[in-house]
This record gives structure tokens, C-alpha cells and sequence, in this order.
């Protein structure tokens, strides 16, 4: 069977320069081009995108979730590899980012139009729709650069999914506006879905993945670590999460901590709800820390981290559980990261961090906009 | 909103394959300007509408900005410096309008990646098209200078040969070529070497006194470098055919009478055949078809290193 997208034993090298050698001074005085080192950002990925197939990309910050869309939109080459696209292809990379910004939002539908390949004509026929979608109505002959950034990315959006591409490329770009967009942009790449399109989606909730693909790609450290249903490949992804223990640099003794677990196993808790966890600590030495805990949204916005003043446990040399209890998540539905600190409780030094030490998906229904759901009651006297 | 018409939806097998790979062939390159090319087309408009947008004279200064400069020039080569040329305000706008073209290409598109680097991060599209945009937009500031260029003949009661102006279209062929090919080695070496933007703001200057604008080919270099046999030397500049073939065109005279004392002739432009002009510009032509191949093929390994180097 024929396949929309190919990507074909895709490798990149990124090449990092300590020093920025682009002045003709630096390479001048320094022929050798100065210290740098390679990074491999992917290395042989290949996976396919069947036609009206909706497949997710998985993958933690600096996974190369980035670099392997970039490389299929083709504004990055691959160092070795090739992907082989059947079919026009729309990007939503960043919205509105082939905007001129002293031009009308009319002006700018032709030329970003243009820039994902379409002709006067067929862009021509597509404008009213476009116009409609983007909700502009007589802003639509303003300068962008007045436009509010709403404004902007809804013009951004409306251009990008009304190119009618055979295959669609997100990246993480489906929270912008308000609900009511939102949902919108969600109706409409369901109808893009329904009508046999290959969409590429790539997100950091695991959610939103789970509701619209069929199957996922989990990436790490460039390299493909699992390919399949998106049960399967969520369930990957979290054990990736959860093996990211990090040290931290201190001179003094150290503590680790290692994958949070619960009690049940699961991660899900629905809104409002009590969170428990266990976390294995392995520690240097004995003594006084405070537990900081940090919690942020899908979206990576620190939306909670406890004071330091809270949490005081002491350590004792070696292996010891470690009971985490939230009382309450309010947030919304959605997949949102915990992240655990030790601080030595005297000097306040970490002596321990682990980002994102668990993924917890928020469940329920809520049709509140913002972050957290508000205990909200309005009467008359 | 309407729906998707079912006839939209190309069968697999049907579509295009398009290949993102390290290396792209000069054809294919070629193929994928060509398909962008109404991107080229909004490119160039957006170019010339945005540089204007603000000001109250708008696209009228890409007429007035040249008329001011010639007249300068004029001033200091002409009336302070006394060249000697007669009819020196046509002589200089011959030169002038086939140089403004060259700096109004060279400058902007040796920054142009750099500067668009938003998009270029963010859009794949052939990154030729935005060196090959300034090449659109300064031909869009030629045909407006040419319109200024008649208005001055007409006051100055001058008219180009008539029977050589075909000659105009084939000249500028070859500036294009040769200047668009420069451009677009420039703005890909400009993201990785930052100074190129300086060096090529100096250069110009040197460039322009390199190319016979302020003064006469025939009267002040050609007797110096002919015994030498080192005419050819001067030809390297790929600016002074189109320069040299513009003040045949629109100069028209080839002798003139002098109006210093002792001399009763003077010659101001080369006494060449139709011919000869015409091997010229075809010469520019193909020189500039190899550094066009050269160029693309520089262009497409640079490339693919844009986004992460911007």
C-alpha cells in the first residue's frame, strides 16, 4: 500500500558551536573553526503516514518531535535519509508565520497561500471561506500588525486547514484562541479526518493524542522507541517520562530520586480528585530536606510550586519511599507533569530534582475556559 | 462553509511524490522555482508595497530617490569636476538606471535570508524565491526609472537609436542573470558569514567607480589599457557591458563635439559594431548562465543548513 508519508532512515546532526564563529574575524583568527561538537537530533527514524491515517508524535522536550516535522515540511534537510511525501502538504508549524506584517490580512491570504503552494486562483476561491472561518469581517483589509494575536492566529489557522492539503502537519498549535475556536479548529480537522486527509499531529498532552489518532510514534533522543496503536505508544511514552531522573550539580552530598509510582498503577484522577505517589529516594547521607513539588499544564506553564517552607522529611543514608499526597487538583481536564525537588532544609540547596517525576491526566467534564476549574455561584439577595 | 468537493480528493497513486532529501539535482531545483513561482510573483508586490507603505510620496520615491542622486552626480562630476561630457545628465542616467538595478538586487538579497529568517524557519518553500524577489522588485524600480529616463530625454530634447533598442531587452537579460546569481550566493554566505553584509556595502562603492558611470570608457580608460593590451581586464566587471551597450543605446552619440579648446571631436562611447554589442551581451549571457549552475549548486548545499543556523 501506497503511503502519504515515508520517512526513510531520517538522520540529523545538528553542529553546536561553544563559540559562534560567524564573523570573518573569528574564522580569520581561528582557521580551525573553533570548538564544536555534534549533537545527533534524529538518528534513522523511519515511520510511515498511511493515507487517511492520523497518526501522533510522542516525545519529551529536545525528543527531536521538532526536528523530524521540520525535516518532513522540508525546512530542514536531513543529513542522511529522505522522506517521501505523496500529495500536497499543509503545515501548521507556527501560525501566521509567513506573514508580512505591513500588509492587509487580504494581502497576507495570498501570499502565505502562495507559500503553501496554491495558486491565485484556487486561493482566490477559497477566500470568503477563509474570511468566515477567521472571523475577521472588516479587519480583513487592516495591516496584521494591528491585529491583536488572537486575530492573528485565527486568520494563521483559517488559511492553514482551508488549503485543503492531502496531508496536514500540527504542531502542537490547537490551543490557541478561545473555547469556542478551539473547538472550531477541532470540528474541522475531525471533517479533514472524515475526509480520507493524512494528518500528523504532534503534541505534548497525551490526550489530545489518544482522542484523535489511531496510532502514535514515540520518539527519545531522536531515535523511534516504539510505533503501534496509541495505547501501546502512550503507555511507552510514560515510562520514557518516568526514567528521566535528573541529577543536580552540588558540591555536597547528593539524593536521588527514582520513578514515582502509585499504589493502583494508574496516573488518571479525575478533577478535583486526590493524587497519591510514591517516590523511591536514594540518598547520600542522612539529614533534614524539604519536598518541593511543582505541577505544570499541558502546555508546559508553571501553574503551581509549593513553598519551601512545606514538605520537611529527613533522609536517611540509602534506599527509602518517599509518600507524595495532593489533596486536591482542581485543574482541568488534561495532561498535566509533576516535578519533585529536594532542598537541603538548612541551606536550601537542591540536592535533588526530577522534571516531570510523573504525568497525571486530569479527567471529567468541564466546559470552564482557563486552568482550573472555579467554585463559582452567583444569586440574587 | 462549503464542503470539499469529493473530485479534490487525487487518489494516492495518483499524487506527486516530492522527496525531502540532503541533495537536490539543478533540475529539480530549477522545477521547484518554477512551480513557486506565483509565491515570486506576491513576494515581489509585497516587496515593493511594504518598502513604500509608510511614506506619503509611496512608489513615486523609487522615481524621485534616482532623479536626486543623478542630479549630485551631476553637480560634482559634471559642473565641479567638469568632465567635459556634453549632454552629461543623458550620458549619466545610462549608466545610472543599469546600476541602480545592480544595487537595488546586490544589497537586498545578500541580507534578504537573514532578515526573513522567521519564515524561513517556519515555511518550506525554495529559499531561492526570496533572493530571486529582490531580482523581481528591482526590476519592477528599473521600469520605474525608465519612465523618469524618458521624461528627461523629452526635456532634454534627446531620443535614444530607435533601431537599437532591442538591444535594451538583451542586456538586461544578462545583468539579470549574472546580478540575480550574485545575490543569491551572497544571501546564502550571508547566514553564515554575518560580514558579508559589510564587505558588500564597501564593495559597491569600489564596484561603481569600477564601472564607466561618471565617466567615458573611450575617453579615460580605454587609452590607458589598450597599449597594454589589458582592455579585457576592464570586462571582468560584468556591469560594464550593460553600462557601455545603455550609453550606445541612449547616449546614441559616439563623437561629439568638443567643448574644450583644441579638440575639435571627441569620442565618449566606443566606435563598435551592432555586432559587436550584441556578441558582448550574449558573452555576459553565458558567463552568467555558468555562475547561474555554479550558484544553484553552492545554494542547495547551504541551504538545508539555513534554519538551524538563523
Amino acid at each position: 500500500m501506497l503511503n502519504a508519508i515515508e520517512v526513510d532512515e531520517v538522520s540529523k546532526t545538528f553542529r553546536i558551536h561553544h563559540e559562534r564563529h560567524s564573523s570573518l574575524k573569528e574564522r580569520l583568527l581561528r582557521p580551525g573553526g573553533g570548538s564544536h561538537s555534534d549533537f545527533e537530533a534524529l538518528r534513522a527514524v523511519s515511520f510511515n503516514v498511511g493515507p487517511a491515517e492520523t497518526v501522533g508524535i510522542l516525545g519529551r522536550n529536545g525528543s527531536g518531535k521538532s526536528t523530524i516535522l521540520k525535516t518532513i515540511c522540508g525546512v530542514l534537510q536531513p543529513s542522511s535519509g529522505e522522506v517521501r511525501l505523496r500529495g500536497t502538504l499543509a503545515a501548521l508549524l507556527e501560525l501566521g508565520a509567513g506573514f508580512q506584517p505591513e500588509l492587509s490580512g487580504r494581502d497576507n491570504i495570498y501570499l502565505s497561500g502562495s507559500m503553501l503552494g496554491l495558486s491565485k486562483r484556487t486561493i482566490r476561491g477559497l477566500f470568503d471561506e477563509i474570511v468566515e472561518f477567521s472571523e475577521l469581517g472588516d479587519f480583513i483589509d487592516t495591516p496584521v500588525k494591528f491585529y491583536s494575536s488572537g486575530m492573528y492566529v485565527r486568520l494563521g489557522f483559517a488559511v492553514a486547514v482551508n488549503v485543503d492539503p492531502d496531508i496536514l502537519v500540527v504542531d502542537e498549535v490547537l490551543a490557541v484562541g478561545d473555547e469556542k475556536f478551539q473547538a472550531k479548529c477541532m470540528a474541522r480537522i475531525s471533517r479533514l479526518q472524515n475526509d480520507g486527509r493524512s494528518i500528523l499531529l504532534v503534541s505534548h498532552s497525551a490526550a489530545q493524542v489518544q482522542t484523535l489518532c489511531s496510532r502514535a510514534v514515540v520518539l527519545d533522543h531522536g531515535s523511534v522507541i516504539a510505533d503501534g496503536a496509541v495505547g501501546t505508544s502512550i503507555d511507552a511514552f510514560r515510562s520514557v517520562l518516568h526514567a528521566d531522573t535528573r541529577e543536580v550539580d552540588s558540591a555536597g552530598p547528593r539524593a536521588r530520586v527514582e520513578a514515582v509510582t502509585t499504589e493502583s498503577g494508574r496516573f488518571d484522577v479525575v478533577m478535583g480528585g486526590a493524587w497519591r505517589g510514591i517516590a523511591r529516594v536514594h540518598s547520600e547521607f542522612a539529614g533534614d530536606v524539604r519536598v518541593v513539588a511543582a505541577i505544570r499544564s499541558p502546555r508546559n506553564e508553571l501553574l503551581s510550586a509549593t513553598p519551601i517552607s512545606q514538605g520537611l522529611v529527613s533522609l536517611r543514608p540509602g534506599v527509602q519511599d518517599l509518600s507524595l499526597q495532593i489533596a486536591r487538583l482542581p485543574f482541568l481536564p488534561g495532561t498535566y507533569t509533576l516535578s519533585i525537588s529536594l532542598r537541603d532544609a538548612d541551606s536550601g540547596d537542591s540536592v535533588a530534582h526530577v522534571e516531570q517525576a510523573a504525568i497525571i491526566e486530569i479527567t471529567g467534564e468541564s466546559s470552564s475556559d482557563g486552568v482550573f476549574e472555579l467554585d463559582f455561584d452567583a444569586k440574587i439577595l | 462553509m462549503s464542503e470539499v468537493t469529493p473530485s479534490s480528493r487525487r487518489p494516492i497513486e495518483d499524487r506527486p511524490v516530492r522527496v525531502v532529501s540532503a541533495r537536490l539535482g539543478f533540475l529539480q531545483q530549477i522545477r521547484s522555482i518554477w512551480r513557486s513561482r506565483e509565491l515570486l510573483n506576491y513576494m515581489v508586490v509585497s516587496d515593493v508595497k511594504v518598502k513604500y507603505k509608510e511614506s506619503a510620496l509611496g512608489i513615486v520615491w523609487s522615481m524621485v530617490a534616482p532623479a536626486l542622486t543623478l542630479v549630485i552626480y551631476y553637480l560634482v562630476f559634471g559642473a565641479l569636476l567638469k568632465n567635459g561630457i556634453p549632454h552629461f545628465v543623458i550620458f549619466l542616467f545610462s549608466g545610472l538606471i543599469v546600476w541602480n538595478f545592480v544595487t537595488n538586487v546586490v544589497i537586498p538579497s545578500t541580507s534578504v535570508v537573514v532578515d526573513r529568517q522567521a519564515i524561513v524557519k517556519k515555511v518550506a518553500f525554495p529559499r531561492e524565491i526570496l533572493a530571486l524577489s529582490t531580482v523581481g522588485a528591482g526590476l519592477v524600480y528599473f521600469v520605474m526609472q525608465l519612465v523618469v529616463f524618458a521624461i528627461f530625454m523629452a526635456i532634454f530634447r534627446t531620443a535614444p537609436q530607435w533601431s537599437l533598442l532591442w538591444l535594451v531587452p538583451v542586456a538586461l537579460l544578462g545583468l539579470v542573470i549574472i546580478i540575480g546569481s550574485i545575490g543569491l550566493l551572497l544571501s546564502a554566505l550571508n547566514v553564515f558569514l554575518r560580514d558579508i553584509k559589510h564587505l558588500v556595502e564597501v564593495f559597491m562603492q569600489l564596484w561603481f567607480y569600477l564601472t564607466p558611470i561618471v565617466y567615458s570608457y573611450s575617453r579615460q580608460v580605454e587609452p590607458s589599457l589598450v597599449h597594454h593590451g589589458l582592455s579585457w581586464l576592464y570586462f571582468l566587471n560584468p556591469v560594464a557591458p550593460a553600462v557601455l551597450t545603455f550609453q550606445r543605446i541612449f547616449y546614441v552619440h559616439e563623437y561629439v563635439q568638443a567643448t574644450t579648446p583644441g579638440h575639435a571631436v571627441l569620442q565618449v562611447i566606443p566606435h563598435w559594431s551592432t555586432m559587436h554589442y550584441l556578441e558582448m551581451n550574449l558573452a555576459v549571457i553565458g558567463v552568467g548562465l555558468v555562475i547561474f549552475a555554479v550558484t544553484m549548486k553552492i545554494f542547495g548545499r547551504l541551504q538545508g543548513n539555513f534554519a538551524q543556523e538563523l
